[in-house]
């Protein structure tokens, strides 16, 4: 997410932490940087006008000239500026729990509606709502089937009717939700132009009949200059409470989730950062300004480690460490764990300063699996005694696996060089403390 | 009708700014060259571009010795055609089953195009054959499908998840047999960045090749005139991947400019093959450089 813009930054700060003392001609050609940098990743060009022009002054009436740090200060006030201009702290979404409530879901064509809808309905299951989908989009051929598939898949319920009309569905869906104890009802709707007046009319009515708790407009990630002329036209006629920004998944350099909430004031609220159904993630705008600005995201890494940590088992794990009792059963879990928190790529980006040197290298996400099918194939006893493995063993395991022997061999001598280090560590960590040791075995 | 009319409304502000520009007294100053500037970035045509554009243009008015506004803002106009290199389809189709596959990232309008294409085909008296290889979208199969309906072509599709290769080479062993004119072959949406998927897309042509060594004559990226500049790369990686033949920019018909187009063609030189300005089903129209220019920047004659 946001890596290209993050790279331009970098290089942009390197060259004013470089001096000792800036003066206004630095600060003015910085300014001109990030206005560039900013125009490059799609932000509109009138909010980029602004942005700069508020840096630049604010940049100058602070102390920054005299300050013995002149390029941090700098980055403070980008940073500060950022964050606002997307819109601060996240905002929780309350929905009621004592009655039905209702999302509608609109936006352009093709700008990932449906694929939105199906990511919502698992999001809020998962806080225990009872959801159900309807898909009002009568026009667009076999939209309906795809969002009755989608429905399928997450055992979400889909209400639609081949015989009506988009209002008409809206409503007798509401009917039904009644009836059938369902929660939240969330109306996905077809694409429209926002300068297709019949079509607008038509969502309108579709919102004023619903009268939902949230509308979420919905826009693709990719979008050049006319997103924010897009969703000023949707916001005048449906208001919408949130945006939910698509296909940020690709390099994508996100210049609308920096254009909407200044010219619209409404914040994006989710961000669609993959293909598989649990790939939305609320959307948090000081967290993603310091990842834009090279500061990683220290916060939201530990907040998916919890979700998907077993305290418990870590617990266990460390027990296990500590004794030198680890296993490649052990190990295998450990792997199984990073893996539910997403891909390596993804987490590594959210530590600071990885960005830079992460851009050359690609990061083999398929690694993992290798590792996990070549340890799946090893039997209980092997995984507890790696030591009985010899080369019959090593054949077989290849073959299992679908690697070679070499592989095996790698994996071999990487689990034997960690369990040396954890045991190096453990002595230390007798005399010093852990804190220590940790320090001692950093390569930094 | 003009296609263009309502990207001509879309636009009468620029032209405004740069009409009342016209009303001064002439002089290339500043103001004149910022608001081109500022037109083009607000075309999506990207800084870069516009840059070297302005300095270009710098360069030609000095050159020529234009002193009027009105003879620099059609050089200017001029400049922007020059770049738009364009070829449009051949119409003999000579090696049956001419194949043509649609490639793009997610929710660009392949399938649309697709149906549009099929619909200028058959009008034409062309026997046209539909192959579904997004085997991933769900209902993607049956889109297609219903296209096949409206435009009376052939259809070849297997079950949803299905091998994407294998339906391609499926669809173009029933074209032959058929002795169907032209094959054209859906593919699922992808972002450039996904290795993996990319890597499928290159199976699929593979496999068609082996098979059939002139196949595809016709790799065409679909590109969404809203898109940012974000199209260059995409263009960039499915141009390594598969190389490319044409580009088809679509949805024209909001107040999207489509101005990363000019980028496309001038770094690429891949040509823009079609435009897509509505969502009736003969809404896909040869693209014209000069009546697109025009309508983004207007004319002060």
């Amino acid at each position: 997410m946001f890596e290209e813009l993050t790279n331009r930054f970098e290089s942009i700060f390197k060259k004013l932490r470089g001096r000792g003392k800036l003066n206004e001609d630095n600060i003015a050609e910085a300014v001109r940087d990030v206005k560039r940098a900013l125009l490059e990743a799609d932000v509109n060009y009138r909010v980029v006008k602004k942005f700069s022009a508020t840096v630049q002054e604010k940049a100058l009436g602070s102390d920054i000239l005299k300050s013995i740090t002149p390029g941090q200060q700098f980055v403070k006030v980008v940073y500060d500026e950022l964050s606002k201009l997307m819109g601060g702290a996240a905002r929780q979404i309350k929905l009621h729990t004592n009655k039905l409530n209702v999302i509608v879901v609109a936006g352009l064509q093709g700008s990932g509606k449906t694929t939105a809808c199906s990511k919502l309905s698992l999001y809020f299951r998962k806080s225990g709502h009872r959801p159900m989908l309807v898909a009002c989009d009568t026009y667009r051929a076999a939209a309906i089937d795809q969002l009755e598939t989608l429905g399928k898949s997450l055992g979400v319920p889909v209400y639609s009717d081949r015989n009506s009309k988009p209002v008409a569905i809206a409503k007798d869906a509401i009917a039904k939700a009644k009836a059938d104890d369902i929660s939240l009802l969330i109306i996905d709707t077809a694409g429209r132009l926002h300068i297709d007046n019949d079509m607008m009319a038509e969502l309108k009515q579709i919102c004023e009949l619903a009268a939902p708790e949230e509308i979420f407009f919905v826009a693709d990630a990719m979008t050049g200059q006319d997103a924010v002329t897009v969703a000023e036209q949707f916001h005048k006629e449906i208001n919408f409470t949130g945006v939910i920004l698509t296909k940020l998944d690709g390099d994508a350099r996100g210049g609308a989730s920096l254009s909407i909430l200044d010219v619209a004031g409404v914040p994006v609220q989710f961000v669609g950062v993959g293909e598989k159904p649990d790939a939305l993630e609320l959307f948090h705008p000081e967290r993603m300004a310091s990842r834009i600005l090279g500061m990683g995201d220290i916060v939201s890494l530990v907040e998916r480690a919890q979700e998907t940590v077993d305290f418990e088992d870590s617990k266990k794990l460390e027990r296990k460490i500590r004794k030198n009792i680890f296993t490649l059963q052990d190990f295998l879990d450990q792997l199984r764990q990073i893996k539910k928190m997403g891909s390596l790529s993804d987490l590594l980006s959210m530590i600071p300063g990885v960005g830079k040197h992460m851009q050359d290298a690609e990061v083999d996400n398929n690694a993992l699996g290798k590792i996990e099918a070549i340890i799946c194939s090893m039997t209980k006893v092997e995984r507890d005694k790696p030591l009985i493995i010899d080369g019959s063993r090593k054949r077989r395991i290849a073959t299992g696996s679908g690697t070679t022997v070499q592989d095996v061999n790698k994996l071999l001598k990487q689990f034997d060089t960690m369990k040396t280090m954890m045991k190096r560590m453990n002595k230390i960590a007798g005399k010093r403390g852990q804190a220590a040791a940790l320090r001692n075995l950093s390569p930094f | 009708m003009n296609i263009f009319a309502r990207l001509k409304d879309g636009l009468s502000k620029t032209r405004s700014q740069i009409t009342s520009i016209m009303g001064g007294d002439g002089r290339f100053d500043d103001v004149f060259f910022d608001s081109l500037e500022e037109a083009m970035i607000a075309a999506d045509i990207g800084i870069e571009l516009a840059t070297d554009i302005i300095d270009e243009l710098k360069q030609d008015l000095k050159d020529c010795r234009v002193t009027s506004i009105s003879e620099a803002y059609e050089l200017f106009k001029a400049m922007i055609v020059k770049g738009l290199t364009v070829t449009s389809l051949p119409e003999e189709f000579p090696p049956k089953p001419w194949v043509i596959m649609v490639v793009g990232v997610n929710g660009v309008g392949k399938t649309t195009t697709i149906g549009k294409l099929a619909q200028e085909l058959r009008a034409k008296g062309k026997t046209v054959m539909l192959g579904a290889a997004d085997t991933f979208r769900a209902g993607a199969i049956e889109q297609l499908r219903i296209w096949s309906e409206r435009t009376e072509s052939d259809f070849v599709a297997q079950q949803e998840g299905a091998d994407a290769a294998s339906v391609a080479f499926d669809a173009i062993e029933a074209a032959r047999a058929r002795e169907t004119d032209i094959l054209i072959l859906d593919t699922a949406g992808r972002l450039h960045t996904k290795v993996n998927l990319m890597n499928e897309l290159e199976k699929i042509l593979r496999v068609i090749k082996r098979n059939t060594p002139h196949a595809p004559n016709e790799i065409l990226l679909v590109v969404d005139a809203t898109t940012g500049q974000n199209a260059i790369k995409q263009v960039q990686v499915f141009n390594e991947s598969v190389g490319l033949t044409g580009l088809v920019i679509t949805k024209l018909d909001g107040t999207a400019k489509g101005g990363v187009a000019l980028a496309l063609t001038k770094k690429f030189n891949i040509p823009i093959r079609k435009i897509g300005v509505g969502e009736g089903i003969e809404d896909l129209q040869d693209f014209d450089p000069e009546a697109y220019v025009d309508a983004m920047f207007g004319n002060l004659g």
